[in-house]
């Protein structure tokens, strides 16, 4: 027993891809030249990492609660985010409304855009090419793969990202919720809600 | 047509208004390429004008991209884009794509 988790925690070697091995080689020569450093590289990365979906839940439930809020942010999503100390350098951030007779999601087709300073790293998913192609083809059937089965009157519109906007699908606030407070709005909003293939629940 | 997002890089004048249809070109060139291949040759209404950006195809060659081109969002309806498509007839498609890679319809 011992002998076999010792041998688990070697791990299996794999030889790197391509295109880890490019990551690697250019990290090293912008190290070896000076221009940044390891310490520099690993706080990005953990900077990065330590994003989550919770500062677009925060940005979502403040719209429920404030009318002109949501105004702002449907007009200028950056500015309204950097209102609430959230700082989105350079990115263009366009809110699109879920209403009772538009559905909104969001894709993009060509690599995988998305707002990562607002909802953390894209779900392996997002990135696949069975999502990106098929969601612009037959988003209905995607999105019923993800258990939301929206009526033919309701219009979807499928937001493809493919230039320097980034979005975030702004949902509608459940029934059920009246009275709650911010946080415990937020709590219910989830990443994928912010991607418009989930709509929030009260319960 | 105000711009969602005001840049202040010297930019090509934005020439399509607010609903006008327009037209995706029909080109393949080669390069790092903003514009979907499926929407290519496909008419759409412009529905915002985001901003003025640099041409990505240009940055990607390590040049500025300067002057900046406006960036749109064009609104396209499923059923022209896709001829089978199964879902409502109200099913739209909202894409960003460069002024330069349209043409009015």
């Amino acid at each position: 027993m011992k002998q076999a988790r010792k041998k688990e925690d070697q791990g299996k070697y794999q030889p790197l891809s391509y295109f880890q091995l490019m990551e690697v080689s250019l990290r090293e020569l912008l190290v070896e030249k000076g221009v940044l450093s390891d310490e520099q590289v690993n706080a990005e990365v953990a900077a990065m990492r330590a994003r989550t979906p919770e500062r677009g839940a925060r940005v979502v439930a403040r719209a429920w609660v404030d009318a002109a809020f949501k105004e702002r942010l449907l007009r200028n999503g950056t500015a309204a985010c950097e209102e609430l100390g959230l700082e989105i350098p350079a990115l263009k951030l366009v809110a699109v409304e879920n209403t009772p007779k538009v559905h909104n999601a969001i894709v993009c087709t060509l690599c995988s855009c998305y707002p990562r300073v607002l909802l953390g790293l894209p779900p392996d998913w997002y990135k696949s090419r069975n999502y990106r192609s098929r969601m612009v083809r037959e988003p209905r059937a995607v999105l019923a793969e993800f258990g939301l089965r929206l009526p033919k009157e309701i219009q979807i519109r499928i937001h493809d990202s493919t230039a320097d906007m980034r979005y975030i699908v702004l949902p509608m606030r459940p029934k059920g919720t009246e009275g709650w407070d911010e946080a415990r709005l937020a709590s219910i909003v989830t990443r994928d809600c912010m991607i418009g293939v989930a709509v929030p629940r009260a319960g | 047509m105000n711009p969602q997002f005001v840049t202040d890089y010297p930019a090509v004048e934005a020439k399509f208004h607010l609903g006008e249809r327009v037209r995706v070109r029909q080109a393949a060139p080669l390069g790092h390429i903003r514009t979907p291949f499926y929407i290519r040759g496909h008419v759409g209404e412009i529905e915002r004008l985001c901003g003025s950006f640099p041409n990505p195809e240009e940055l990607a060659q390590m040049r500025d991209g300067l002057p900046a081109q406006p960036l749109y969002r064009v609104r396209f309806r499923q059923k022209d884009v896709w001829p089978d498509y199964r879902g409502s007839d109200k099913d739209v498609l909202e894409i960003e794509i460069f002024q330069h890679w349209l043409e009015r319809a």
